[in-house]
């Protein structure tokens, strides 16, 4: 029972950052239906900012993290701006294989940045721990698990009670119209990658706070975030929730016990388990669980 | 029809494989200066050229699901590993760490292909269920679920870090891997290697634009511009798309089998996310839906280092090492994600759209059409 307990507060922080970054996933799908495969830069790009002001600035860490997530911010505002605003209206895959490529080109010059040795984003949490019953739980995870939850909350006030948010509705449901209404859906598009990085930094500072910190490979948590949203269904905020958290307990309790029942698949199979689940669940449903089915008109 | 050769009065005519004599004459003046190429240049070039043409024919299979039949996959690399390994296990030399069957490069190669390509359509019945971005999410989830069985499955990959060496090249007692004489004449093994690639890439690359000028070529492109007029028409969706990546698996199998018998290791660790977008921007850079298209992207992608590095050796700041702002590797790296995004938005055709609109103006000279 503990150790189902202590998977679960794994699989809660795992999720947490899933869900900041698949929530980035939708936010940019929904306003402007492109599927960004240049979030693994974004997100690498905010945890470098955040550890090179903490810890080579010393600005200490809550100013290094509202710094890395504004640099974040900038990049995805300048990215959408320079990349994607002049594919808007190309095919969908042309949008998708192009940030692919934008993906690269950014991440290079930072991996040349990070080097070769583990950094570190110079959080407060370190290795403290508390004990209830017998579960220990990491300050850390209760940080990710708070921080998570917060930001869940004031993005659904946001597009629930904010003029701007519903703009953003008005211009996910459809653009021409919301055009037609006086939004500038250009400025939609903008806040959309603004928020997604942003949201993405706090991802990637949260991915590098534990012991294997910040290195060329952390973008990989990213690209897990994937899956969650395609369990949840590419254009549903609830369902990017679900997603995270299907996917983050996945991972959680595979990495639990994997090794004592099914030890054949092998080692470190729970980094791949998000894999697996996706490949299941697009069996099953070809939307994912809360996406819309696309209905076609000829 | 005398004196007017571009006129077609006939389909056949129409859709041959090279409709005018121009075409042929310089198809076949080209043919020869790459045969006869390697008798001329340095080693480490043969290597370079031998790996583009194996390289070509990968991406002229990923160009069949992707460019002809619209189905964006993301998981080339996975294939190409399946083909590589596959080889590896059927002409490959046995070890006490990894099996190998020890074949006949006629018999291990087209296994290989046939391996991956019964893998896809395994796998194709999943894939055709989904629609755009949910199929090149899935795809990039089998990149990594390969990587994992790859690093797995010891017994044939030989394990991370250490790795296997590929089938070894041997055809009826010949052997393509080591120098040797014909008729007289001394003939490196890396000019047997680029022969043999060239062989492999005109024979594939011949069954290719057969089948993309066929009645299945028609139906992969109907699907790519309208998948829902493509069915009212009467092209089985599933029988098609299927058919679509069992071929592009074929095809990525055979390439995987061969492109590291060049460098003589297969490494667990190749067959990652970047190997499956360096194919994807070999299409995009080539040009998509055109098999010559294919070819100059994959020529051109893999000879890119060495121009960089040509050009690291003129240019001051790009200095190797930490001094300089970009080592070239990295240099390399960004340009090539450059590229991506610049031909996506400049020249969505590639370099064979480049290439017509050229033609097109020299043609039409000294009028604008």
């Amino acid at each position: 029972m503990t150790q189902f307990l202590q998977a679960t507060v794994a699989g809660l922080s795992l999720a947490s950052i899933y869900m900041l970054l698949a929530l980035g996933f939708v936010i940019i799908y929904k306003s402007m239906r492109v599927l960004t495969f240049a979030h693994p830069a974004v997100m690498l790009f905010g945890a470098y900012m955040v550890s090179w002001l903490a810890i080579d600035m010393e600005l200490g860490f809550w100013v290094a993290l509202a710094g890395g997530m504004v640099a974040a911010g900038v990049l995805g505002w300048v990215a959408e701006r320079v990349a994607i605003r002049p594919m808007v209206g190309k095919p969908l895959f042309a949008i998708a294989i192009l940030t692919l490529g934008l993906d690269i080109a950014i991440r290079t010059p930072i991996n040349n940045l990070i080097g070769v040795n583990i950094r570190s984003v110079g959080d407060p949490w370190g290795f403290g721990t508390w004990n209830v019953g017998s579960v220990i739980i990491q300050h850390r995870s209760v940080a990710m698990i708070a921080a998570a939850t917060i930001v869940g909350t004031l993005l659904l006030v946001f597009f629930r009670y904010t003029r701007i948010g519903l703009a953003m509705r008005a211009t996910a449901a459809d653009q021409e119209v919301a055009l037609a209404q006086g939004i500038s859906v250009g400025r939609i598009f903008s806040l959309a990658w603004v928020m997604a990085g942003a949201m993405a930094a706090l991802a990637g500072t949260f991915a590098s706070s534990d012991l294997s910190g910040l290195t060329q490979s952390t973008y990989l948590v990213a690209l897990k975030a994937l899956p969650a949203i395609v369990v949840g269904g590419l254009d549903s905020i609830g369902g990017a929730v679900v997603g995270a958290l299907v996917i983050g307990m996945a991972e959680a309790y595979t990495a639990t016990y994997q090794g004592q029942y099914v030890a054949f698949l092998g080692g470190n199979f729970s980094q791949v388990i998000p894999y697996v689940v996706l490949l299941v669940v697009l069996l099953i449903r070809p939307y994912g669980f809360f996406g819309t089915k696309e209905v076609e008109r000829v | 029809m005398r004196g007017r050769p571009s006129l077609h009065t006939r389909y056949e005519a129409d859709s041959a494989m090279l409709p005018t004599a121009t075409q042929r004459l310089w198809f076949v003046v080209g043919l020869l200066a790459v045969v006869v190429l390697p008798l001329w240049l340095p080693r480490d070039w043969m290597i370079l050229i031998a790996t583009a043409f194996i390289a070509a024919v990968g991406v002229i299979g990923l160009n069949l699901v992707t460019g002809y039949a619209g189905q964006v996959s993301l998981g080339h690399a996975f294939f190409l590993g399946i083909g590589a390994y596959a080889g590896a296990a059927l002409g490959g030399v046995a070890t006490d760490k990894v099996i190998g069957l020890g074949l006949d490069v006629i018999i291990w190669v087209p296994a290989a292909g046939v391996i991956a390509g019964a893998i896809g359509a395994a796998i194709a019945p999943v894939a055709v269920r989904l629609k755009g971005l949910y199929l090149a999410i899935l795809t990039l989830g089998l990149v990594f679920l390969g990587e994992h069985l790859f690093r797995e499955w010891e017994s044939v990959t030989g394990g991370p870090g250490v790795g296997r060496k590929p089938g070894s090249l041997t055809l009826f007692g010949w052997h393509f891997d080591q120098d040797g004489t014909v008729g007289g004449f001394a003939v490196t093994r890396e000019q047997q290697v680029y022969w043999l690639a060239l062989v492999v890439l005109l024979i594939m690359g011949f069954l290719a634009k057969n089948l993309v000028r066929s009645k299945i070529g028609r139906a992969f492109a109907a699907i790519r511009d309208r998948d829902i007029a493509a069915e009212i028409m009467g092209i089985g969706l599933t029988r098609q798309k299927v058919l679509a990546f069992a071929v592009s698996s074929f095809y990525a199998g055979v390439a995987g089998a061969l492109l590291f018998t060049v460098t003589g290791f297969v490494n667990t660790a190749s067959f990652n996310l970047l190997l499956s977008i360096n194919y994807i921007a070999m299409v995009v850079i080539g040009g998509g839906a055109s098999i010559a298209g294919s070819v100059m992207g994959a020529a051109f992608l893999t000879l890119l280092p060495r121009m960089i590095d040509a050009a690291g050796n003129v240019l001051p700041f790009l200095e190797v090492g930490s001094t300089g702002l970009l080592s070239t590797s990295q240099l390399e790296r960004v340009i090539f994600g450059v590229l991506i995004v610049a031909f996506l938005i400049l020249e969505p055709m590639g370099l064979y759209g480049i290439w017509i609109r050229i033609r097109n103006y020299w043609k039409a000279w000294p009028f604008s059409y």
